[in-house]
């Protein structure tokens, strides 16, 4: 059955499975960017594949029409800026009143955006990689969102790449308000597996007052996530534990099957 | 043993778990992505010896794990529980039947991922477990044994364009030669 050679493969393959169990969180965190940057090259290739007939329409686009395309980004452009010129005015105004009232004065965001290079060949976890590291100023528990809604949070930090956790991962749970006149609160937690759109509200009161189609923000609550960003909408609720509390699906905004760039919050604790 | 055989499977499992983790191809229609890992090592396990089995577990298992939320080292053991298992038993097994490879793929690719979850819930670890996973299973279970035809026939492609030919046989014996005389 069992020769020599076998029982020697066995054992070491054994024990050096035990090894790696073995070791710290954070030298096992080292090591997986180490054998990850294995990829780079695969990863530079893909990008330039991708790239290519981008380029390509690029170079055979005709002239009036980019021209007719930086108009109308000149025009967006301009009203950006008269809405940006009004909204300096308004905060300054806010800043202001919260002098008055001795509130925290809040800063903006300061974003970084980032491409998604990879998803977690696992499908028991949500997760995907970025191409920013800690040379970017990012950092664990950094908020991580598109222009629709709430995409997740940074878990672990390289040098060059992130490892971003998403909604509906078990490692991700928020604390999030329903916008209604109660702003009942609650916990985003995972739902499904196979489902990326749905995630369930859990923890809400016996006596929360949810509809169908009130919108879902984040609380603010358990400093990871500013308060305001906007996760999903209420699908349907349902009373749970004899109507101790109530439990509802919330289908996000965003399509986390088809992420392909995400903006990190790097200040998020002086976020709104 | 064959260090080509070795070299190629190696690299088909490094590029395999690459396009696992940037080819979100199946998992967006089908909501489960497919591991090519498991089919690889039912190959390994009928073609070569213990030492391609071991290095295609560790390496294959490390690769997937870096690109992966699982901790390091996970699937290093359920890959080579099924590698070891065939691999002990592989001078039993019909390796040229295209139905006892499918059979050996089927259950590798349903084997392996079982028992990953199990090795993640010893460990602590709270994996994304629903109903939902019966269906991911099913899907990475079919994807592999629908991938293991493809998967022999692409080494036996490998192999004919790379390695060298068998050299034929020649049909003269000089024990059948007739030899002629003067007459």
């Amino acid at each position: 059955m069992f020769r020599k050679r076998q029982y020697f493969a066995l054992g070491a393959v054994a024990l050096l499975a035990l090894l790696i169990f073995s070791l710290p969180p954070r030298v096992t965190g080292h090591l997986k960017l180490a054998i990850g940057s294995l990829f780079l090259p695969l990863f530079g290739l893909a990008n330039t594949t991708q790239q290519l007939p981008a380029d390509l329409a690029d170079s055979v686009l005709p002239r009036r029409e980019l021209l007719q395309q930086i108009d109308r980004l000149r025009r967006t452009n301009e009203m950006f800026q008269v809405q940006a010129v009004q909204l300096a005015a308004v905060a300054r105004e806010n800043d202001q009143l919260h002098a008055l009232l001795g509130w925290q004065q809040q800063a903006p965001w300061k974003l970084k955006l980032a491409n998604v290079v990879t998803r977690d060949p696992a499908n028991w976890w949500r997760t995907v990689q970025i191409d920013l590291g800690s040379r970017d100023g990012i950092r664990e528990n950094q908020p991580v969102l598109t222009a629709e809604g709430l995409v997740g949070r940074v878990d672990s930090v390289g040098y060059t790449r992130s490892q971003v956790v998403l909604i509906g991962d078990p490692k991700c749970k928020i604390s999030a308000l329903v916008d209604n006149p109660a702003h009942d609160t609650g916990i985003i937690s995972a739902r499904d597996p196979v489902d990326l759109s749905l995630v369930d509200f859990t923890y809400l009161s016996g006596h929360a007052s949810l509809k169908p189609g009130q919108n879902v923000f984040t609380s603010g609550l358990g400093g990871v996530f500013p308060k305001g960003i906007p996760i999903g909408q209420v699908l349907d609720s349902r009373p749970v534990e004899l109507g101790l509390y109530t439990e509802a699906r919330v289908k996000l905004f965003i399509d986390l099957g088809a992420l392909e760039q995400v903006w990190v919050v790097l200040n998020p604790q002086l976020g709104p | 043993m064959n260090s080509l055989q070795t070299i190629l499977i190696l690299a088909v499992a490094f590029l395999a778990v690459f396009a696992e983790a940037t080819v979100p191809v199946v998992r967006y229609w089908l909501g489960a992505q497919v591991d090519l890992l498991p089919v690889l090592m039912v190959y390994a396990a009928l073609n070569t010896e213990i030492i391609t089995v071991s290095l295609l577990a560790v390496l294959g298992g490390l690769w997937f794990d870096a690109l992966s939320a699982n901790p390091l080292g996970v699937s290093i053991l359920p890959l080579f529980f099924v590698g070891s298992l065939i691999c002990v038993r592989n001078d039993l097994i019909l390796r040229d039947l295209a139905f006892a490879r499918l059979v050996l793929g089927t259950v590798a690719s349903g084997l392996v991922p079982v028992l990953t979850v199990l090795l993640l819930l010893t460990a602590g670890k709270q994996p994304l477990l629903g109903w939902g996973s019966i269906w991911q299973w099913l899907v990475m279970t079919a994807g592999g044994a629908a991938a293991t035809p493809l998967v022999f026939a692409l080494f036996d492609w490998g192999y004919r364009a790379l390695g060298y030919q068998p050299r034929t046989e020649t049909s003269f014996r000089p024990d059948r030669e007739i030899r002629r005389g003067r007459l």
